[in-house]
């Protein structure tokens, strides 16, 4: 088995590309105040994190059930075949998220103050 | 030039085997998109054994067929995406003389990247960027273990070819 420089190369740059992700995504965790809903890329709605509610999503890919709860957020159910997004437990801190990528539904927590700081580098 | 044709078809049929073998795997490692990757080690070897156009073939219609066969549209564009992005890193990565091992390192990591691309743009959200450090070392990590495959699967690929050539 032969190794040479150049893979090491290679995987020093891929941790430290990883290693940096890591960090800038771990560096703002403020508790969120807003819960926004995504659908296909367009805002389905935005509910308070302080008030407990349960949200029916249906469209065209199929239904989701997403539960506001004490402060935290996460997908009760939903249809879609490999159910990663139930799976994907509670949030509470502004950028993170739970995804369902089959019904291409984002819930996001957002910070009060608007702008989320993954948003406001993809745009 | 027709061994070279038998060849390709053979490992067209084995990548669509080892994707399958892959699918009936149910290995969940809890996030979405983590997974060994098999098929990669047809298309390593194949950058080795055969030449780049009929590697990028094997990639090609291996990702075609299993789309068409068991995917859909939305699968396609995942496997298209991580297929191609995947396939020219490690075009470049053995002109710049990375082992086998290295190669399938790149080509694992660059996958997930590929997919995770599709992903934001089929979402329309950045979102998904959250997976990106982990899908990065899951990368590394398949991609080195289907590195080792690969590397033994091409020394006994050259022994035998080997033995062909001297008969």
């Amino acid at each position: 088995m032969k190794m040479n420089k150049r893979d090491f190369i290679a995987i020093a740059v891929v941790l430290v590309l990883s290693a940096a992700g890591f960090l800038f995504l771990n560096t703002k965790h403020a508790q969120g105040s807003r819960v926004v809903i995504t659908v296909g890329g367009s805002e389905y709605g935005t509910y308070p994190l302080a008030s407990d509610k349960v949200i029916e999503i249906k469209s065209e890919n199929g239904s989701n059930t997403v539960a506001i709860e004490n402060g935290s957020v996460y997908m009760k159910d939903a249809d879609c075949p490999d159910r990663y997004c139930v799976k994907q437990g509670r949030i509470t801190d502004s950028g993170d998220s739970v995804i369902c990528l089959p019904h291409k539904l984002v819930v996001e927590v957002c910070a009060s103050d608007g702008e989320n700081t993954i948003d406001a580098v993809a745009k | 030039m027709t061994k070279r044709i038998a060849k390709t078809g053979l490992f067209v049929a084995l990548a669509m085997i080892f994707s399958y073998i892959e699918a009936l795997i149910p290995l969940n490692f809890g996030i979405p998109g983590v997974k060994l990757g098999i098929a990669n080690i047809v298309v390593v070897a194949a950058l080795y054994q055969l030449n780049i156009p009929e590697a990028a073939g094997i990639s090609f219609l291996r990702i075609l067929l299993m789309g068409i066969l068991f995917g859909n549209i939305v699968s396609l564009a995942y496997s298209f995406s991580g297929g191609v992005l995947s396939f020219l890193g490690m075009v470049i990565c053995k002109k710049l003389k990375l082992s086998v091992i290295g190669v399938s390192i790149v080509g694992g990591v660059l996958h997930n990247v590929g997919q995770l691309t599709a992903a934001a743009f089929i979402l329309q959200s950045a979102a998904i960027t959250y997976y990106f450090p982990v899908l990065l070392v899951s990368g590394l990590v398949t991609g080195f273990l289907i590195g080792i495959v690969s590397y033994r699967v091409n020394k006994s690929l050259d022994k035998l070819s080997q033995k062909h050539t001297d008969n």
